[in-house]
């Protein structure tokens, strides 16, 4: 029978309408997936079924949960749906528990607050849940906090609240959004076996198409608060007929157009570069521990190459990014552009830096609110020994070069969105005309469509400028797409390189292994 | 722009009391000084004299006004020394963040926080005597920490934002950064906390001239109006009344007013309204 | 938990040998202050008309003649041991006077102290809970108005009110501790005067930082396990507001221990607040610069305390710095 029912479902939060006639049912047992880019309402609809709106939201429609009728049910008997009927899980593992409490206590709660027994009882519940989960108790005691384990594994805590009383229905909001991808797969894999011993229902929320395309029996995409599309898995992917969704699936498994010009001589050489930091002091009179971030790491770019950087985070990709910036002082090793190196002595060498700029994860955090686009582009002009004439002129080639008119120049950060502010960022970038450019995750924080476009901008100026890029990321479809070559790192070393096809259809480290393993794949991503 | 109910009272509260010590330099009803014997302990609305004369037969009005001079320029100068101290305290921890002079710079920080203001003043005074100028110097050591604990906080976060090593990437120093990047981006906070210390400081300089540590004789101040008023409360209650009020109103605008320019200034809340 | 112990201990000594530091850094402090800047101080306690054979015995008698590292050693000496030296004015020692006037001054501000968090506490999580009602916005302008009234006239407001018309309580004074009933009745109005605008600034705080923590993801995590809003709030955010609402009570003991001094000037109580005018009026430099180390010893012993209650509450700072 149907585990949940919702048809017509609309809200709104005061006046601003969210949702629109959603409609959509889901099996005892099944995987329902909701797909759309941030902001279309897919989390709405998650908070609509446990009503937990923010507050001033207004919701309508019918919305059947088991046959308890949600949107009309008392406050009461909601609190004693949630967490035993239905049950949520949330994007931020690392702030979705409470720190000053035990795991175990935080899980406990969960089974007390539903069932009247003793502590000692509720205490052998929850440590069997936890094995259910994967967090065994040889290495986490019910005592540990939460600061003192993962992110993944705090993921598991969470999970473990939430099927602790072995609901009908779990809703898992953005659930791996935040985690690194050999994580995800371990938490997808854990979902999908919970579903099939409960049988119960899953309801994934996920921007991601490739995730859903592995998890859900059934996908709806949302956008801008309705569902345009929905249908089985295996039928919606081969049958995509609304322009959104296609332009969705589209976007996904992009892959921009690039002339490769190589020339044989290395643009940028880095030699056994080693970067440690000393650990905090764990206690009275301890000596301090060193970590070392990035572990005698030595590659080379060629002049015209997009080099990838892959690993997961806390790998030392970021710190070897900044080693090469003239950011981070090295322990050990040589970075050079050209035949200059990067640090003469103990400070950075201004005539290497002028060659060479960067383009960060944030697009919200990477300018100055309060100064205008065109102070903001022409920051770097402060490498230059004299302050060029024709600055403002330089700013709106800049600019038109990434898509935007000179009138942008006048306007502040805020006035853009996420793609826009990376174009200004790019823009920023180019100005000073360097040879190397570092991405630094610079698609990760976008939509799939807005990342397409910026991706595509990217392979259209390396042509144009003749740009070198390094490109680092967790993200293996988007250093797949615009990379010749690709570098595996982990804990501080890489244990792979070689052609990027290569290391991908024919990964030799176990590491890099595991990794393309892990990635969730599209249908059209599929070689 | 938000708008905060508080902003027009407070500024009004302001404004007036401001104008009240900016007026007393050309015009105060009486002079301040004039000892009346005939005249004293008169009502308020009583002739001549609108809140009355005090022990003295001085006119309490015209000594509120001068008082309100000189509560406001200890209040200014005070939390003038602690901003200029300890804003570039404060930058320069933040730039240095885990190095030794960061280290350096909070442990002398703690320090001066186990000092309350009136440890300060009872400290300066048994030295060097009573006088307005304790106050002062009592009220800005009591703030440089502050200010520079606010400033490192803020700076700390702002250093580790993307833009910061943008500018870094840009070839520019710490110095630099600070000014162009970091003090643009707290100074709201900073004109915040302004008011809130200037508010506080009028308080504590009102209580060190009460208990006789801060401004002297013959000078007014309301802190020692309220001290002369309290033998003679029963029979003049208006000497205690009038001063009291003063300094209520002027904290009291001063606080809606810093209230309203955290609403209307603080980044984090206008996020929440778009 | 007695997994914790071994932790906390170490945060403990960890914190202990900062306040070790911290207080001998505001030792030295204070002597340079009060028996170096002033230039030879048996002239400056004696005045300038003084007799050289009076000042010669006064330089004996506290030591002068011996290099000022060594007289801080010795002044730092006897602080370990409890002995504060012995009054120039009265011949007593400093230390039996100073416990003498503690019996005042130390129940007053905890009083005080228990006063104001009992006010403050519920009215910050009424307001908090119940944000933007009527119940918030009287909180909200209540609290506004306690702030900015100064403690000292309001000690004055409440005398004439409580003492002077209805008789309730006695206008200043302090009868002794033989009967503790009125004795505590002569410390009511100056605690209450002394609670007011802690409470105030308290309330203030508490709201904010329930707010902050109800708009926490571990509250929403909370109410997905299908606890009710009071539950969530009892059990998950009145703990986490605590740690800023802590810092605050820090910092007040500070402002309390200043607003003591004064708050004893309007109800004539012989406490610290006092002595250390006395001693001020009288030169008695001995008297000053051992109850000012005391002040400042309370300050930093307090905040010492705040930072091992915040790892009580707070694991993450255990581990951590």
């Amino acid at each position: 029978m149907t585990l949940l029912r919702i048809k017509n479902l609309s809200c709104r939060i005061g006046q601003v309408p969210i949702l629109h006639d959603v409609g959509l049912s889901l099996e005892a047992g099944r995987i329902a997936g909701i797909i759309g880019e941030s902001g279309c309402g897919k989390s709405m609809t998650a908070h609509a079924i446990t009503r937990l709106l923010p507050p001033g939201s207004q919701a309508n429609g019918t919305l059947l949960l088991d046959k308890t009728d949600i949107l009309t049910a008392s406050e009461a008997e909601m609190c004693a749906l949630r967490g035993k009927t239905v049950s949520m899980i949330f994007q931020e593992p690392m702030t979705a528990l409470n720190p000053v409490k035990t795991i175990g206590d935080q899980v406990a709660e969960a089974i007390m607050i539903h069932k009247d027994i003793p502590r000692s009882e509720a205490m052998a519940q929850t440590r069997a849940t936890l094995d259910r989960v994967d967090i065994p108790a040889d290495r986490f005691p019910l005592t540990r906090y939460p600061h003192e384990i993962s992110g993944g594994q705090r993921q598991r805590v969470c999970i473990a609240m939430a099927i602790a009383l072995r609901p009908k229905l779990l809703i898992a909001d953005e659930p791996t959004t935040a985690l690194d991808v050999t994580t995800q797969a371990g938490i997808l894999n854990l979902l999908a076996r919970l579903v099939r011993e409960d049988g119960m229902g899953l309801l994934m929320i996920s921007h991601d198409l490739a995730i859903m395309h592995g998890m859900a029996d059934h996908i709806h995409i949302i956008q801008k608060g309705r569902v345009v599309e929905n249908g089985p898995t295996r039928h919606l992917f081969r049958h995509m007929k609304h322009p959104c969704s296609r332009a969705l699936l589209a976007a996904g498994t992009h892959r921009p157009d690039r002339k490769v010009k190589v020339c044989e001589t290395p643009l940028l050489t880095v030699e056994n570069v080693t970067r440690t930091y000393t650990l905090p002091r764990t206690g009275f009179r301890v000596k301090p521990g060193l970590f070392r971030a990035v572990d005698g790491v030595s590659f080379s770019i060629r002049k015209g190459e997009s080099l990838g950087i892959v690993g997961e985070s806390g790998c030392g990709k970021s710190t070897l990014a900044r080693a090469i910036l003239g950011l981070e002082n090295t322990q050990a090793g040589e970075i050079r552009l050209g035949k200059e190196a990067v640090f003469t002595g103990k400070r950075p060498n201004r005539a290497v830096r002028r060659k060479m700029q960067v383009v960060f994860q944030d697009p919200y955090g990477s300018f100055n609110p309060r100064h205008k686009v065109a102070r903001l582009v022409s920051e770097p002009f402060h490498l230059l020994d004299t302050h060029p004439a024709d600055a403002s002129d330089q700013v709106a080639r800049a600019l038109a070069a990434v898509g935007l008119t000179p009138e942008d120049a006048d306007k502040y950060p805020h006035e853009f969105s996420g793609g826009q502010r990376q174009r200004i960022a790019i823009a920023r970038a180019l100005i000073i005309r360097p040879q190397l450019i570092i991405l630094d995750e610079a698609v990760s924080a976008l939509d799939i469509s807005v990342r397409a476009r910026i991706l595509e901008l990217l392979a259209h100026l390396s042509e144009t400028h003749g740009l070198t890029y390094l490109f680092i990321s967790h993200d293996l479809s988007v250093v797949r797409s615009i990379t010749d070559r690709v570098l595996v790192m982990q804990l501080g070393k890489i244990v792979e390189e070689g052609p990027t096809e290569q290391i991908f259809d024919a990964p030799q480290h176990p590491y890099t292994r595991s990794l393309i393993a892990a990635a969730p794949q599209l249908p059209g991503n599929a070689t | 722009m938000p708008r905060s109910k508080n902003l027009i009272p407070g500024a009004v509260l302001t404004a007036f009391f401001t104008a009240l010590a900016l007026i007393s330099f050309v015009y105060t009803p009486h002079d301040h000084t004039t000892v009346d014997i005939v005249n004293r302990f008169r009502k308020p609305l009583g002739g001549d004299f609108l809140l009355g004369t005090d022990h003295f037969g001085r006119d309490i009005l015209s000594m509120i006004m001068v008082g309100a001079r000189i509560s406001i320029a200890v209040a200014v100068v005070a939390v003038g020394v602690g901003m200029v101290a300890g804003v570039p305290i404060g930058l320069a921890a933040a730039a240095n963040k885990g190095g030794i002079l960061d280290e350096l710079i909070m442990r002398v920080n703690d320090l001066v926080f186990a000092f309350p203001s009136l440890v300060i003043a009872i400290l300066i005074t048994a030295v060097f005597g009573p006088g307005a100028f304790n106050a002062i110097i009592a009220i800005g050591i009591f703030n440089i920490p502050v200010f520079a604990r606010l400033t490192r906080g803020a700076a700390l976060s702002l250093w580790q934002r993307d833009y910061i090593l943008a500018a870094r990437v840009a070839g520019k120093g710490p110095v630099r950064i600070s000014a162009e990047h970091i003090l643009p981006n707290i100074a709201n906070l900073l004109i915040v906390q302004g008011t809130t210390q200037f508010s506080l400081g009028i308080i504590a300089e009102a209580g060190l001239s009460y208990v006789g540590l801060g401004t002297q004789p013959p000078a007014p101040s309301w802190g020692r109006m309220l001290a002369d008023s309290q033998t003679m409360i029963l029979f003049a209650p208006h000497m205690a009344l009038f001063p009291g009020l003063a300094i209520v109103f002027t904290v009291l605008g001063l606080n809606l007013m810093g209230d309203a320019l955290r609403d209307i200034l603080d980044p984090r809340i206008r996020r929440d309204a778009r | 938990m007695p997994a914790n112990v071994p932790v906390m201990l170490r945060y403990a000594l960890l914190r202990l040998q900062s306040l070790v530091l911290s207080l001998f850094a505001a030792s030295v402090v204070i002597f340079l202050t009060v028996e170096v800047v002033p230039g030879d101080p048996a002239v400056f306690m004696l005045g300038i008309n003084a007799q050289e054979d009076t000042l010669a015995a006064l330089r004996a008698e506290l030591g002068l003649d011996q290099p000022p590292w060594q007289r801080y050693f010795s002044w730092a000496g006897g602080l370990l041991t409890g002995d504060l030296g012995t009054s120039y004015t009265y011949r007593t020692p400093v230390a039996e006077m100073v416990a003498d006037r503690l019996r005042i001054s130390l129940p007053l501000a905890t009083y005080a102290l228990v006063l104001g968090t009992l006010i403050a506490f519920p009215a910050g999580i009424l307001a908090a809970t119940r944000r933007g009602s009527a119940a918030d916005t009287s909180v909200m302008g209540l609290t506004q108005c306690g702030i900015a009234i100064p403690n000292f006239w309001f000690a004055m407001l409440i005398i004439l009110v409580f003492s002077i018309n209805l008789r309730w309580f006695p206008a200043g004074g302090f009868p002794g501790w033989e009967d503790p009933f009125t004795a505590i009745k002569a410390l009511t109005l100056p605690a209450i005067a002394l609670a007011l605008p802690q409470a105030s600034i308290l309330a203030r705080v508490m709201r904010s930082a329930l707010l902050d923590t109800l708009g926490e993801d571990y509250i929403r995590t909370a109410r997905a396990k299908g606890l009710t809003r009071r539950q969530v709030l009892w059990r998950h955010a009145l703990r986490n507001a605590l740690i800023p609402v802590l810092t605050i009570i820090g910092l007040q003991f500070t402002f309390l221990i200043a607003g003591g001094i004064i708050i004893e000037q309007v109800f004539f109580l012989p406490g610290l607040g006092r002595l250390i005018f006395q001693a001020i009026s009288q030169r008695d430099m001995i008297v000053v610069e051992s109850v000012v180390m005391l002040l400042v010893f309370a300050v930093i012993v307090v905040n010492f305390a705040v930072d091992l209650a915040y790892a009580w509450i707070d694991p993450r700072l255990r581990t951590a710095r």
